[in-house]
């Protein structure tokens, strides 16, 4: 692993997101009094400015919304990695994450191909939520 | 829901009467104060206004030249009003409409707006960390705040994020990349004409086919430039400036929106993702931009538009009016932005990836030149200018015209 690969630094607001993604489970804020689901985690809901939210488990399917390849200049710590996919995913339940879709050949993404969450352990601190092709597409 | 509209006190009582830019090119060697400065001399030199009775400073929220820093350096001692804009290239456009909200609202007499910057690969004077090179590079390992729902993945730089919002229009409309090329070709062109552009050589279409690929669809020449330089412009009352050496260029209108697009990457599209009025702040800007201004898209002869990536033009085009949702595209393609025979020539002076970047200020003094009717890329009889920030950002924008 890269010395220089960028770790999160979650303020208070933002820090169980990584926790429950270090315990393989991907949870977001959902708001306590309207039920709409946010990310990234901030300390109201944008919906109706509740501050009341519970950390709550979501399917981790969803949908390539967009996507990029990557060549340099990148960060330092991806140089050794070009080209590497990045992609925007909608989760099912409605919110966008930008993440890296893995076990596919960069020429077969695809915007609408649906996905499904994978929890990789960078180190014994901090995980990652990438996903992988689901379905028809899954073959890789 | 659109706000009510208010009687706008602004457009009309205040205008441009000088710009002054330094060289703009690679690795200067110089510091961004002396480069600010010499931008603003030259803005006052332009204009015929003595440097010392600026009463007013405004500039970019991330700029790294300090108002005190300026007020030292050039002897200003009656500086009345100070401010900045919001969101990086969002407020490129806002430093001359918050200069005209200062001078129209009597707190100013006459504001100077600059940006100066040292972006050129390696520069690194003055030592302060967002000076020189490439700020997001700098991040380090350990990332807070936004940088965290991007940096862990590899997603770091505006390429990567305009990649996946041009990426995105493609598949909703079929822009295609090469519809981002064919502006990149047009700019380059204008750049071709433009003795103070850093990159003079035209270049065809297949040239940006073989160019190398840098954010999938992002190609080399779509970028913005990576220089050194500073521009400033010089906002004062129509009254002061009919007295000065340049024909004044009126501030017809300024406004300036925030949409939910682009928090920091993790979010920009929140729940439609279908580019609409919801998803960007341009189409509330443009609202309230040409009914200050009594005027409609229609209305306008040349833009100058925010351009740190060539995909950011089709977008802008649609935001501002000119064409439908999704139609940005087929109107580079059908050659309306390319000058001289194109409906509405943007970024004559070549824009960022041809005359260079400073953040955008630099289409500032561009817009002027043409109400002027002095530029190396002149529109027969411009009379209407459109300058804009950043399309992904909170943004503003201002509308220029004849004194």
């Amino acid at each position: 692993m890269h010395p220089d690969l960028p770790r999160p630094a979650p303020g208070p607001v933002e820090a169980p997101f990584w926790e429950w993604c270090r315990r393989h489970e991907l949870r977001l804020q959902r708001c306590s009094d309207c039920g709409t689901f946010r990310f990234h985690p901030r300390p109201r809901c944008p919906a109706c400015t509740s501050a009341a939210a519970d950390w709550t488990p979501v399917a981790g399917t969803g949908t390539v919304a967009s996507y990029t390849v990557l060549h340099p200049p990148v960060l330092p710590a991806f140089a050794d990695r070009v080209p590497y996919n990045a992609v925007v995913v909608q989760l099912d339940e409605g919110p966008f994450m930008v993440s890296n879709l893995l076990g596919i050949d960069n020429a077969d993404l695809a915007v609408g191909m649906r996905v499904a969450v994978t929890f990789v352990d960078i180190d014994d601190e901090y995980t990652l939520p990438q996903f992988r092709p689901v379905g028809a597409e899954a073959a890789a | 829901m659109s706000p009510p509209d208010r009687i706008d006190v602004v457009g009309g009582r205040s205008a441009i009467a000088g710009i002054g830019e330094t060289v703009y090119g690679k690795n200067l060697g110089r510091s961004e104060l002396d480069l600010a400065c010499e931008a603003i001399v030259a803005a006052c030199a332009d204009a015929g206004f003595p440097v010392q009775e600026i009463d007013g400073i405004v500039s970019y929220h991330i700029e790294q030249v300090s108002e005190e820093a300026i007020v030292h350096a050039l002897g200003i001692e009656n500086c009345s009003f100070m401010a900045r804009t919001t969101s990086g290239g969002g407020g490129a456009a806002s430093i001359v409409g918050l200069a005209a909200v200062a001078v129209a609202s009597g707190q100013a007499e006459s504001v100077v707006a600059f940006r100066a910057r040292n972006r050129s690969k390696g520069a690194s004077y003055g030592g302060d960390p967002n000076q020189g090179g490439r700020p997001w590079e700098k991040a380090g390992r350990s990332v807070s705040g936004g940088n965290q729902w991007h940096h862990p993945f590899g997603v770091a730089s505006p390429t990567h994020e305009m990649a996946l919002i041009a990426r995105r229009h493609m598949a909703l409309f079929g822009t295609t990349a090469e519809q981002f090329g064919m502006q990149s070709v047009a700019q380059r062109f204008h750049a071709s004409h433009n003795p103070r552009a850093i990159m003079r050589t035209p270049i065809t279409l297949d040239d940006w086919h073989n160019a190398r690929m840098i954010a999938d669809p992002i190609r080399l020449v779509d970028c913005s430039l990576e220089n050194d330089g500073a521009t400033a412009i010089l906002v004062t009352t129509p009254e002061r400036a009919r007295d000065l050496a340049q024909p004044p260029v009126t501030v017809l209108a300024q406004a300036m929106g925030a949409g939910p697009i682009h928090v920091a990457l993790a979010d920009y599209f929140r729940t439609s993702s279908s580019f609409d009025e919801r998803d960007f702040a341009g189409r509330h800007i443009a609202r309230q931009l040409f009914a200050r201004a009594g005027l409609t898209p229609a209305d306008v002869d040349v833009a100058a538009i925010f351009d740190h990536f060539t995909m950011a033009v089709p977008l802008s085009l649609e935001q501002y009016g000119f064409c439908g949702l999704g139609e940005g595209g087929p109107m580079i393609e059908s050659g309306a932005t390319r000058w001289p025979d194109g409906a509405l020539p943007v970024n004559t002076h070549g824009g960022s990836n041809g005359e260079g970047f400073i953040h955008g200020a630099n289409h500032v003094p561009e817009a002027v030149r043409q109400i002027r009717g002095t530029s190396t890329c002149q529109v027969v009889g411009a009379e209407v200018a459109l300058v804009t920030g950043a399309i992904s950002d909170p943004a503003g924008a201002v509308l220029l015209g004849r004194g």
